[in-house]
């Protein structure tokens, strides 16, 4: 049972094509990543899954469900969870408060004008909090986190709605080498455990050979290459436009 | 010396970012800052240029004394800033973009001029008449050095110019910095990406907590298989 | 060739002789907000400034030659322009990394300056200024006899845009000032010296506002109402053009000035058996268009998204639960309240009053700006709008003031909900514009409205009967509603609603994408901060017992957002404090002396750039250090 199916999706802007027919499915608990040149159309095609984008043509299939063209805030409710390439998180709260305001939300609390919001959900919060090994800096305020940590926050708001399908966008970015690896450790082993699909765009090579399950690669907006690390390894048509000559990644791993 | 720090120290609003911060770069040397996030590296390089003032000690480049001097003041004594995230002028276009940092060339460089740049860079010279707002990141990457470098500098601080870029273009880029290397640019290059820092640096300082905790040639490092996992790893 | 055709004609050739002069002062006021994104209130002063100079400055060199008159022009806008440069490097280069408001603020304390100033120099009567040699004479069109100096006017505004296009594109220096628009912070890294760079903007933006005014001469008289008529229009010119657009102003510029034309063309008319005044819509006709062109056009005719200016300040720090003391201290100073009236001093009771009504007022507005994010230029239409609805319960409809009261924040709420549906459209400056055209909408509707508002005179007699008649229980009364909604709104900002107002405040994608309709939220915000302005509204009505169009003019909205700021937008309490202080202050200083519009304006100034973080931030630090 396929969790995400797109199909034929497409999207241009001002007449220049960005997306064009591009198809691919993932499965519960699979991790998958989306990988291509600058200006490919990685960020098009992740917006118009989330939702921050309406499709010019094509569906996308949430659990058989149609989603395209929704808001992100009702795709959201219906178990899509995101993070951002530049981390996102509202700074002006603590750690926890973050967490907070995503169950309130999710619970359809967040209309409620008299009783406090600092003790609604905060069990349930620091619950989440623990499952990215952040419990320790709850009551941190956000903004004086560092940036690893920011990340990992991002990923317990992320988990606050019990998404079925998390998209993440470049979520290594700015990280030392192994705070990604770790980062990506944490994330695929919640995704096998939980059975959460995981669809991830990532320019760093190590990251996605050790830990996607599969690869999707886009050149031109379109679908040039899909399977596994190693065949995308080396499939010369993506070493051509995207791997290079493999020195700016481990390439005995 | 090309550049000389001395026990920089640096805030933003009441964190304390770097304390005590002492590196030096040489003429025609790469130098790699490393360390993980927060660390401090992109602090120094802005501490460094005075775009974040530091709060105490000493900084010489080329034998000007620059602390607490107004950044535009630094940068014309020939010391070129590549930020992170670029700052392409969105709304320029590529020949304005590098028109607004044509400065005078100096003694012992060969000047830079667009078609000299389009050498080192060739994507560039198609775009000419582009806006920088409509190029892909790895053109607004290329951009970016090509714009510092028509100041004519004699150091260059490259901000992780690998961050975001497809392997392809990395690969562009380190080729474009090897060269500016040969020419005698000295360059103070903050990384995350090992393997490109590696292929570049002479030598490499590591920021732990805003402080140096570990300096020496790369070859060092590399063979160093302790020094990395305490300070690169977990 | 009928008469209406010559009358709409020659309407049209007077709106593009003022379009001219609306877009000199709107090009100087978008150019000095792309580079500086500062918004200058005080550009308006500047315009009348120019007007009042080359007064001077032509009597000085000879009405009657043509040096002399246009040699006053040029020199009175040149003068205008060293003002600007005196104030940038005095005032503004300070303050480039505080908060926007606290900018405004600053500017808004400079119209003050300069309106005091100019009315000691030039007296408060009317000045009117000599015809330009040359061209005092008429042509005739159509029958119709329009002056030449218009027809110079005409010109002017092509040429003035042609030129600065011409420096912006073609000039290095265009270059350099396109970039700082941009990122002035990477021009500097790149060898650029931004702080010359943006005195010279700022001249040349002055420049444009004195020479805008001072090109006015032979057509309108000088006066001190100029300052504020003058930045609302161009404030309008510019949203509507787009913030930083000099093409977007001029085009503004001709829509607004030609759509008032034909207002004043039109005239009377009947329409389905009712007059329509289309003249008196002309106060109402550019925010109209405003409103209009910012719903479908969210960042103008030809203006781009801002980006977030870099460097812009720190994000705000989590709420602390109050310490141990917060509670009985803010009983204690309710109670000392309280017994104020009894020392039988009727001035401190109605001081103490203002306190109160203006503590709520302000407090409503900064659970908007603060945790809402959303800035209200235009907050005194809700507290206005709330005294007019609890009035006209009171007199028309003949109820007691106690359930007069109850309509002032229904009114207030029903207004905020309907123009918070278009508000929360936008956001940043736009957003602070369109609160204000929608609050000059509210104004000229009062204004004009004659039969039900009493217009210009307001409506008096407003003097409670029955249990409130006394001003001591009515008092305690202002006390109690007050207090309670701080204490509500208090209690909302902490609230779940509180916490995902913040969230769409912080990240409006994130929260987003946890489920949270930001927008939904932000409307409900507005509605609930106009319901308590407008019950401010009725509570200082009926503490009155008259009102009128001031009640919700731009200054009173000014007022709550120098209220707001002194106190500081950071903390919770700081809007009671800014509301305390500066109710006392204004009130304090305008019973001593003929300028406090200047003593207030340098107040301002010196708390700007001594307590850049506001009252209630200054007490936080001094809290933390010790």
């Amino acid at each position: 049972m396929t969790l995400l199916v797109a199909h034929g999706l497409r999207k241009a802007f001002g007449g220049v094509e960005a997306v064009v027919d591009v198809g691919f499915a993932v499965a519960p608990g699979e991790v998958v990543a989306l990988i291509g040149p600058n200006g490919a159309g990685k960020s098009t095609c992740f917006n118009m899954l989330n939702g921050q984008l309406a499709p010019d043509g094509g569906t996308i299939r949430l659990g058989g469900e149609n989603i395209a063209g929704r808001p992100p805030r009702a795709i959201a409710r219906l178990g899509v969870g995101r993070t951002f390439q530049i981390t996102a998180t509202f700074a002006s709260m603590r750690v926890r408060e973050n967490v907070q305001a995503a169950l309130q939300s999710f619970a359809g609390k967040s209309y409620g004008l008299w009783r406090s919001a600092d003790t609604l959900y905060r069990d349930e919060a620091l619950a989440l909090l623990a499952r990215v090994g952040m419990e320790d800096q709850a009551e941190r305020p956000c903004g004086t986190l560092a940036y690893g940590d920011l990340k990992r926050v991002e990923l317990a708001v992320a988990l606050a709605g019990r998404p079925r399908l998390l998209l993440m966008d470049e979520p290594t970015a700015g990280m030392a080498p192994v705070e990604r690896l770790a980062l990506m450790a944490l994330t695929a082993s919640l995704a096998r455990r939980e059975q959460i699909g995981v669809l991830f765009t990532e320019h760093d090579m190590d990251t996605v050979f050790a830990h996607a399950d599969r690869i999707l690669v886009l050149d031109r907006g379109r679908l040039i290459a899909e399977g596994s690390p190693d065949a995308v390894r080396n499939d010369p048509t993506v070493r051509r436009v995207y791997l290079g000559a493999g020195t700016m990644y481990g390439e005995q791993a | 010396m090309m550049l000389e720090v001395r026990d920089l120290d640096a805030s933003y609003g009441r964190a304390q970012i770097l304390a005590g911060v002492s590196l030096d770069v040489a003429a025609g040397e790469v130098v790699a800052l490393l360390g993980r996030n927060g660390a401090g590296k992109s602090t120094t390089l802005k501490a460094i240029l005075g775009l974040v003032p530091p709060a105490r000690g000493r900084v010489v480049f080329d034998g000007v004394a620059v602390a607490g001097l107004a950044p535009y003041r630094i940068a014309r004594l020939g010391l070129g800033y590549v930020p992170e995230e670029r700052r392409i002028f969105t709304d320029l276009t590529v020949r304005e973009n590098l028109e607004v940092a044509r400065r005078a060339s100096r003694q012992g460089f060969a000047p830079w001029t667009p078609s000299r740049l389009f050498k080192l860079f060739p994507n560039l010279e198609t775009l000419i008449d582009r806006p920088g707002g409509r190029m892909s990141g790895g053109e607004q990457q290329m951009l970016a050095v090509a714009r510092t470098l028509m100041g004519n500098p004699k150091m260059l601080l490259l901000d992780e110019p690998s961050e975001g870029l497809a392997p392809l273009v990395v690969e562009q880029m380190e080729a474009a910095i090897a060269a500016l290397k040969r020419e005698g640019l000295a360059v103070l290059l903050c990384e995350q990406n090992l393997h490109f820092a590696r292929r570049l640096a002479d030598r490499a300082v590591i920021l732990e907590k805003g402080q140096v905790r570990y300096s020496g040639t790369m070859a060092a490092l590399t063979a160093d298989a302790t020094a990395r996992k305490t300070y690169l790893e977990l | 060739m009928s008469d209406l055709f010559a009358d709409i004609l020659i309407q049209f050739l007077n709106g593009l002789a003022g379009a001219s002069s609306l877009f000199l002062v709107a090009a100087g006021l978008s150019l000095i907000f792309g580079v500086t994104r500062i918004v200058n209130f005080a550009h308006g002063a500047l315009f009348m400034l120019g007007l009042y100079l080359a007064w001077s400055l032509i009597d000085l060199f000879g009405r009657s030659t043509l040096l002399g008159f246009w040699g006053g022009v040029l020199a009175a806008a040149l003068c205008v322009g060293a003002i600007g440069v005196v104030i940038e490097i005095v005032v503004l280069r300070r303050i480039y990394k505080a908060p926007e408001l606290f900018q405004l603020l600053a500017t808004f304390a400079l119209v003050l300056i300069i309106k005091d100033a100019v009315l000691f120099f030039w007296g408060a009567e009317e000045l009117l200024g000599p015809r330009a040699p040359g061209l005092r004479g008429a042509v005739e069109i159509f029958g119709r006899r329009f002056p030449e100096y218009d027809l110079l006017l005409i010109a002017a505004g092509p040429l003035v845009l042609g030129l600065l296009w011409l420096l912006l594109h073609r000039t290095r220096y265009g270059i350099f000032v396109r970039a700082a628009t941009q990122d002035r912070e990477m021009l500097a890294a790149l060898g650029t010296d931004e702080r010359r760079l943006f005195t010279s903007v700022f001249f040349l933006g002055a420049f444009l506002a004195g020479l805008g005014g001072a090109l006015q001469i032979p057509r309108e008289p000088a006066q001190l109402s100029l300052d504020l008529a003058v930045i609302s229009d161009a404030f309008v010119v510019v949203v509507v053009g787009g913030m930083g657009s000099i093409g977007g102003a001029f085009l503004a510029a001709l829509l607004i000035a030609q759509a008032k034309a034909l207002c004043i063309a039109l005239g009377d008319v009947s329409m389905f058996g009712t007059v329509v005044s289309f003249s008196k819509l002309t106060l109402v006709v550019e925010f109209a268009i405003m409103a209009a062109v910012l719903v479908l056009r969210p960042w103008g005719l030809l203006g781009k998204p801002l980006a977030l200016a870099r460097g812009a300040g720190a994000s705000a720090a989590p709420l602390d639960p109050p310490g141990p003391l917060f509670w009985p201290a803010s009983f204690v100073v309710l109670v000392l309240l309280a017994l104020a009236p009894l020392g039988g001093d009727r001035y401190l009771l109605v001081l103490m009053g203002d306190i109160a009504v203006f503590a709520l007022f302000a407090v409503s507005l900064h659970f908007l700006m603060g945790p809402g994010g959303l800035v209200s230029f235009g907050h005194a239409a809700y507290f206005g709008l709330g005294s007019y609805a609890a009035a006209l319960v009171f007199l028309r409809l003949d109820l007691p003031a106690e359930a007069a009261l109850l309509a002032a924040p229904l009114a207030g709420g029903a207004a905020a909900l309907l123009f918070g549906w278009f508000c929360v459209r936008l956001s940043g400056v736009y957003l602070a514009m369109l609160t204000l055209a929608f609050a000059q909408i509210a104004w000229s509707v009062v204004f004009q409205w004659n039969d039900a508002t009493g217009g210009s005179n307001g409506l008096i007699g407003l003097w409670p009967a029955g249990a409130l008649k006394d001003r001591t229980l009515y008092f305690w009364a202002t006390l109690v509603l007050c207090a309670g909604g701080i204490f509500f709104l208090w209690r909302t900002v902490h609230a779940p609603f509180g916490l995902a107002l913040r969230a769409a405040r912080d990240q409006p994608m994130r929260a987003e994408a946890v489920g949270i309709d930001t927008r939904r939220v932000q409307w409900v915000a507005f509605a609930l901060s106009g319901a308590f302005a407008g019950l401010a509204g009725g509570l200082f009505a009926f503490a009155k017992g008259s009102i009128s169009p001031d009640t919700l003019g731009v200054a009173r909205s000014v007022d709550g957002l120098a209220m707001v700021l002194l106190g500081g937008v950071q903390t919770l309490t700081g809007p009671v404090l800014g509301a305390a202080v500066f109710t006392w202050l204004q009130d304090e200083i305008a019973r001593n002396t003929e300028y406090w519009r200047a003593i207030l304006g340098f107040a301002i100034l010196a708390l700007v750039l001594a307590f850049p973080h506001g009252l209630g931030g200054a007490l936080k630090r001094l809290r933390g250090a010790a």
